[in-house]
């Protein structure tokens, strides 16, 4: 009757591994075989096709009229251009984050209640529908715009369809993954070592960078990381405030699915997106290993 | 040149809340702490201790009161650009340094070099014999080890005052006996004024210059450990010191002074009226009853190894602590009636 500790261990991670196995490791499997496969019929797929790794070359290589297979860079570039949107994003949370993660962190409780309900707030609506209110505040006749170009001292300025409104939307659709882990980190901050700190002649800037901010890293990481990752793969906000011009892998991706009825090429690029997040989080935890030490 | 003064409080208020709800935290107080001193205050707990050396810290400002350091005016500067250091009660050691980048915090804020910081370093450590703890975590030191190595970090930058919060009030009774005399041989290597706080009326004593005893935001009694203890001025501060016998007596015209029933001595007190003397279990003396003595009974004796403890009843029906040293008496039995003769040099005539 006495199964093994081991035994019994395995017994009880049964349902955990059995969910973990069906709803993540058979998608990127099937993920990862399909980004092997050739496009064709009514579904993109040609599930008969050989197997080969011709979707990863297509990434970097790309077969001219006669033939020869050529550099193509501009999937190279989209993929530049959404690591670094992503990365401008997750400065510009943590710029606005960071000081209100603070202040939140000084308030009374009731107060602190209140602005975590209102930093959660804008969850209930859609991301759609927030996006398209962005889209309505920052339009050539909008309020904003008109408030603008009224004070710009280079012309009337076009804050619409480029980079800009891609950064600010996506800064406002993540701020609250920023300030949220910043907030737990600074809620639980013992506030006498800033005391011990100006004791020992630190101004408050000095505190701020030598005691606050290195014992916050563990927040300021997991809130970058939360701001970070998702924007890699955003498409919405490029798609409507960037309106397609500014293209990111995320719109890249969702056209294979769609419009143009390659699942096979959006799957290679999703396999890609995917090892850039491993890339990104692995050599995170080596850095913060290394810090620990 | 403010003489020999290295702190000076004077007529310090501080309020905290606004309005109605406002609760005065100090009240008026002054004091004067010389170079070198070990200058402790000693109070119960909330009557306004750490206020006041957080004031003097500059982590609160004062609603009136001038605090001056070294003879110049600081009650306005902030706290990182004031020479005093704190070890606070609660240690405040930084978790994600280790023990000699704690120590070293406030020498490199000063721009000093790295060489010079390591040996500085290694000169506060040693002090603290916490050298061979300078690699590790604060979390992985015991509360004595955490408790020296604040020391060395408020030491290191060479204050010229020491503010010490109840250094000692985590650690137990063992360790806490080694500390203080560590502390006190601390000071006089490093000739720092010490201004340290404690609720601990026998470390007051034992480790101070002067002790200041407050109450409710005011400083009832200052001066060294044994006026405080031989001559307490005030109720409160008789009582909160060491074992204390109150009695409440009649002051007489001509120096003279009436207790009980008929029991007149002779004292210089300069009142009139009701007034409660003080004396101490050890200044009190057992002798058989007669003119001049208090009656009193016997209720109980403890034998202390050092010293008898006799617990007498008053004819009025109060209790006398008395502390007889000479234990190679024969025994009295409990319920025999003795006398109690007070010597008038140990009898204190206290304000109320
Ligand atoms: N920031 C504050 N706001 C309001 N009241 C305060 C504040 N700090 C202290 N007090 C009050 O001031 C009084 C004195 O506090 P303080 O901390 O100086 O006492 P203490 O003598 O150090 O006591 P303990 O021995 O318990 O440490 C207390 O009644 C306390 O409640
Ligand atoms: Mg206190």
């Amino acid at each position: 009757m006495s199964a093994s500790p081991t035994l019994r261990r395995l017994g009880l991670l049964t349902p955990a591994l059995a969910t973990i196995g069906l709803l993540v490791g058979v998608p990127l499997l099937l993920m990862f075989w399909i980004s092997l496969l050739q496009k064709g019929g009514t579904s993109g797929v040609d599930w008969a096709s050989v197997p080969s790794g011709a979707n990863y070359l297509r990434l970097v290589w790309e077969e001219d009229f006669d033939g020869t297979m050529i550099v193509n860079t501009s999937y190279l570039l989209i993929l530049l251009r959404s690591v670094l949107q992503a990365a401008l994003t997750t400065g510009l949370c943590l710029l606005f984050g960071l000081p209100v993660a603070l202040w939140m962190a000084g308030l009374g409780r009731t107060q602190r209640d209140i602005m975590l309900l209102l930093i959660t707030i804008p969850f209930w609506t859609n991301l759609l529908v927030r996006n398209y209110a962005w889209l309505i505040i920052l339009r050539e006749d909008g309020l904003v715009a008109q408030t603008v170009n009224a004070v710009s001292p280079f012309g009337p300025v076009q804050l619409l369809y480029n980079d800009l409104a891609v950064a600010i939307g996506l800064t406002y659709s993540f701020l609250p993954f920023m300030i949220l882990p910043l907030y737990t980190v600074f809620e639980k901050f013992d506030w006498r070592l800033l005391e011990a700190a100006h004791d020992l002649g630190a101004t408050r800037a000095r505190a701020l960078r030598r005691v606050v901010l290195p014992i916050a890293g563990p927040g300021i990481l997991a809130g970058s990381l939360l701001v970070f990752i998702p924007c890699l793969g955003a498409f919405v906000t490029p798609a409507l405030l960037g309106g397609g011009k500014t293209l990111m892998l995320g719109n890249i991706i969702q056209m294979q699915f769609g419009a143009s009825r390659n699942w096979p090429f959006g799957a290679a690029l999703s396999v890609v997106l995917l090892a850039l997040m491993l890339i990104v989080m692995t050599s995170v935890a080596l850095l913060r290993n290394r810090r620990a030490k | 040149m403010s003489g020999s003064s290295a702190v000076s409080i004077r007529n310090i208020s501080k309020s905290f809340g606004r309005g109605a709800s406002a609760v005065r935290v100090l009240d008026d107080v002054s004091v004067e702490i010389g170079e070198r001193e070990f200058f402790t205050l000693l109070g119960p707990s909330g009557c306004g201790k750490t206020t006041l050396l957080r004031l003097i810290a500059g982590f609160e400002l004062a609603d009136r009161g001038v605090i001056a350091i070294g003879g110049q005016d600081l009650t306005q500067t902030p706290p990182f650009r004031r020479p005093v250091n704190t070890v606070f009660q609660s240690y405040a050691l930084f978790p994600h340094l280790t023990v000699e980048q704690n120590v070293g915090f406030a020498l490199e804020e000063q721009g000093m070099a790295r060489d010079k910081i390591r040996s500085r370093v290694g000169e506060a450590l040693e002090m603290v014999r916490m050298h061979s703890f300078a690699r590790r975590r604060p979390s992985e030191l015991s509360g004595g080890q955490q408790q020296r190595v604040a020391l060395a970090r408020a030491l290191a930058p060479r204050p010229q005052v020491l503010l010490l919060d109840e250094p000692l009030s985590a650690l137990d009774l063992k360790l806490r006996k080694e500390m203080q005399i560590e502390l006190k041989q601390l000071q006089a290597e490093a000739g720092i004024t010490f201004l340290f706080v404690t609720h601990d009326q026998e470390e007051a004593l034992t480790l101070s210059d002067r002790v200041a005893v407050m109450q409710g935001g005011h400083i009832l009694q200052m001066g060294p450990p044994r006026e405080i203890y031989e001559a307490p001025t005030h109720r409160f501060v008789a009582d909160f010191i060491g074992d204390i016998n109150l009695l409440e007596a009649e002051a007489l015209p001509g120096d003279q002074l009436r207790i009980g029933q008929g029991v007149t001595l002779p004292m210089a007190h300069g009142k009139a009226g009701a007034v409660t003397l003080a004396i101490r279990p050890e200044r009190a003396r057992l002798t058989a009853p007669g003119a001049g003595t208090l009656d009193a009974t016997l209720i109980h004796s403890a034998y202390l190894g050092t010293a008898l403890l006799h617990k007498l009843e008053l004819p009025g029906g109060g209790t006398f602590l008395l502390r007889q040293s000479e234990v190679a008496q024969t025994p009295l039995e409990s319920g025999s009636r003795v006398g109690l003769a007070l010597p008038a040099d140990a009898l204190r005539v206290l304000d109320q």
